[in-house]
């Protein structure tokens, strides 16, 4: 109900988000190649980046220093992981569940609120791209790609990256009308992969370098870059809070949207 | 004392401009078991889904265990157990961890929550299927599942619609004994059901809905007696005739009605209404009289009859 729901922001309203979390960990026992296949993406993206185009473009300048172009992309790189996992946690899942299982009818009969739901997915989903950012940044580390034991800040910066993700993800996902639109999906998030200063730094965006802050995932790649670097500045700070104001306002949505779809 | 568990005064559903619920007034006190009866799209589920409070009310009042949905929805769900009329069993899950997995969302401890399942997998005859994937149930299991899963909270008001819709008539037996027991206890019982022997065995009172609206109230037998005669005599016609012959026993017994497959002529005393079809030159193919059921409220009040 409605009520239940009035109080900003909804994310505090929930009381039980580890229920979904404990099914989605009893569920996924049986499925843990499907977790498994996760760690791997990433992984080729960044041995391919070091062994190809790392050899061509030579040394990057980060705040103020120059490094190696694989040590520049490879926090940009893992900031994208966290945006595709949590995307695709929050979307294809979600929809099966949503629309095709119905697990939330079920638990929506229970003490469990829309925003129990909500939350714990979106809980699920943190927890999954935090073991992935755990064994990205090994292999960082093995790789010889960290330049600071700053770079354990990633780790919250990637929780941050995929609550906000995870967040729009299943925003969007309680418009969709069936499985032909998870194609918007894609669509959505390739431009958003390539164009936040991923590849190639803001400033080569020349006069165009204001767009690429409209994306969320610009800034998350600019936190965790900074903590690789080990280099803090005052942005650090408005990325931070980008990524949270547009996490409170998707998460909100996503609650309410659920409510409205189940609660006929 | 007795204490209303629902009370609902001019409870109305909309959907958009429908209206599938139309001003209803049910109060059911604890302890007792109450049906739904109606024809398709009466209104029924539409009206439990409200009393589960997953489907917010659109005007009029409704309280549960004296609390408003609208407010204290978690609080009255958590004294609930709920069976939809559609199971929304977890399917990727085993029947055993469908309902420990519940119970956890009733914030039973999970050791509480695997006790009280085992216990539910003996109820519904499902001990030996405990690590099944639910998918791979057939549907009467999946049900008796749904209802076990809907008693992991202990809950103090059951609400079942179409509870034995699905299974087996042993497997009903079952279930009404089940139910029964429940209702012994002290849990308050709300059905729903399209089988009128169900609501006569099963319910202490009952409604009767049409369109959305309540059209008749009552205990079994008093709806019986109030609506129906004593007795009713069954013809069967020669295929294709009963439209044309049915005008031939408009006056016999007090009412008449035709069905698809037969005429049905309500009267007190069904061998003198035989006597009387008899006399007026008419040969049914076969002739039944009994007593009175439900299922003729049910007809008179929702269907088709000749006097229309
Ligand atoms: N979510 C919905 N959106 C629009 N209309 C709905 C919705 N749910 C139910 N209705 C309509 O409300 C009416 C009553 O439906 P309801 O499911 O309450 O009937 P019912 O008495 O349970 O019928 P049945 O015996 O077939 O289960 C129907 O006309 C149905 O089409
Ligand atoms: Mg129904």
């Amino acid at each position: 109900m409605s009520g239940e729901l009035r109080i900003l922001p909804v994310a505090f309203t929930a009381r039980r988000p580890q229920r979904m979390i404990e099914r989605h960990i009893v569920a996924y026992r049986r499925q843990w190649l499907i977790i498994v296949s996760g760690f791997f993406e990433p992984l080729f993206y960044l041995l391919s980046m070091r062994a190809g185009l790392g050899n061509l473009v030579g040394k990057v300048s980060v705040a103020g220093t120059q490094v190696p172009y694989d040590a520049f992309v490879a926090p940009a790189l893992m900031a994208s992981s966290a945006m595709n996992g949590a995307i695709f946690d929050s979307t294809g899942n979600v929809l099966h569940r949503l629309k095709y299982a119905r697990i939330y009818d079920a638990a929506l009969a229970t003490p469990m609120s829309p925003t129990d739901v909500a939350m714990g997915e979106i809980g699920w989903a943190l927890l999954r791209g935090q073991l992935y950012s755990i064994s990205f940044l090994g292999v960082m580390a093995a790789l010889g790609l960290v330049q600071s034991w700053w770079v354990l800040m990633a780790l919250p910066a990637c929780a941050l990256i995929g609550l906000t993700f995870a967040g729009i993800g299943f925003a969007g996902t309680t418009y969709m009308r069936g499985w032909a639109d998870m194609d918007i999906v894609n669509t959505a998030t390739m431009p958003l992969f390539l164009f936040s200063a991923t590849f190639f730094p803001a400033a080569s965006y020349g006069s165009w370098a204001w767009v690429v802050q409209l994306s969320p995932l610009y800034h998350g790649v600019a936190l965790v870059r900074a903590a690789n670097a080990g280099v803090w500045t005052a942005s650090i700070l408005a990325h931070i809070a980008v990524l949270l104001l547009v996490s409170i306002i998707a998460l909100s949505i996503a609650a309410r949207r659920l409510d409205v779809l189940l609660r006929k | 004392m007795t204490e209303s568990l629902i009370v609902a005064r001019q409870l109305v559903k909309r959907f958009g401009e429908f209206t599938a619920v139309d001003g209803i007034d049910v109060e059911v006190q604890r302890g007792e078991a109450f049906g739904f009866l109606g024809p398709n799209g009466a209104g029924k589920s539409s009206t439990m889904r409200m009393i589960g409070c997953v489907s917010p009310v659109t005007s009029g009042s409704l309280r549960l265990f004296g609390l408003d949905p609208a407010t204290h929805g978690a609080q009255i769900r958590r004294r609930l157990g709920v069976v939809p009329q559609l199971d929304t069993l977890d399917t990727e899950l085993t029947v055993q961890e469908n309902l420990w997995l519940y119970g956890r969302y009733f914030d039973l401890s999970r050791s509480e929550a695997k006790r009280r399942a085992k216990e539910l997998l003996e109820f519904a005859q499902l001990a030996d299927r405990a690590d099944s994937i639910v998918d791979h149930l057939s549907g009467g299991m999946k049900r008796r599942l749904s209802i076990a899963r809907s008693l992991i909270n202990e809950p103090e008001m059951l609400l079942l619609d179409e509870p034995t819709t699905g299974l087996d008539p042993q497997a009903r037996h079952v279930l009404w004994d089940r139910l029964y027991r429940l209702k012994q206890q002290g849990v308050t019982l709300v059905l729903t059901t399209h089988y009128m022997d169900e609501a006569e065995q099963l319910c202490d009172r009952l409604v009767v809905m049409d369109q959305g609206k309540i059209v008749a109230e009552g205990s079994p037998r008093e709806l019986i007696d109030r609506y129906s005669t004593r007795e009713v005599l069954e013809l069967r016609f020669t295929a294709g005739t009963n439209e044309a012959l049915a005008p031939q026993v408009q006056g016999i017994g007090e009412r008449q009605e035709l069905l698809p497959d037969r005429v049905l002529v309500y009267a007190d005393d069904g061998e003198a209404a035989l006597a009387a079809t008899h006399a007026r030159g008419l040969q049914p193919e076969s002739a039944l009289v009994r007593r009175s059921s439900l299922e003729d409220v049910f007809l008179l009040l929702t269907g088709r009859t000749l006097a229309d």
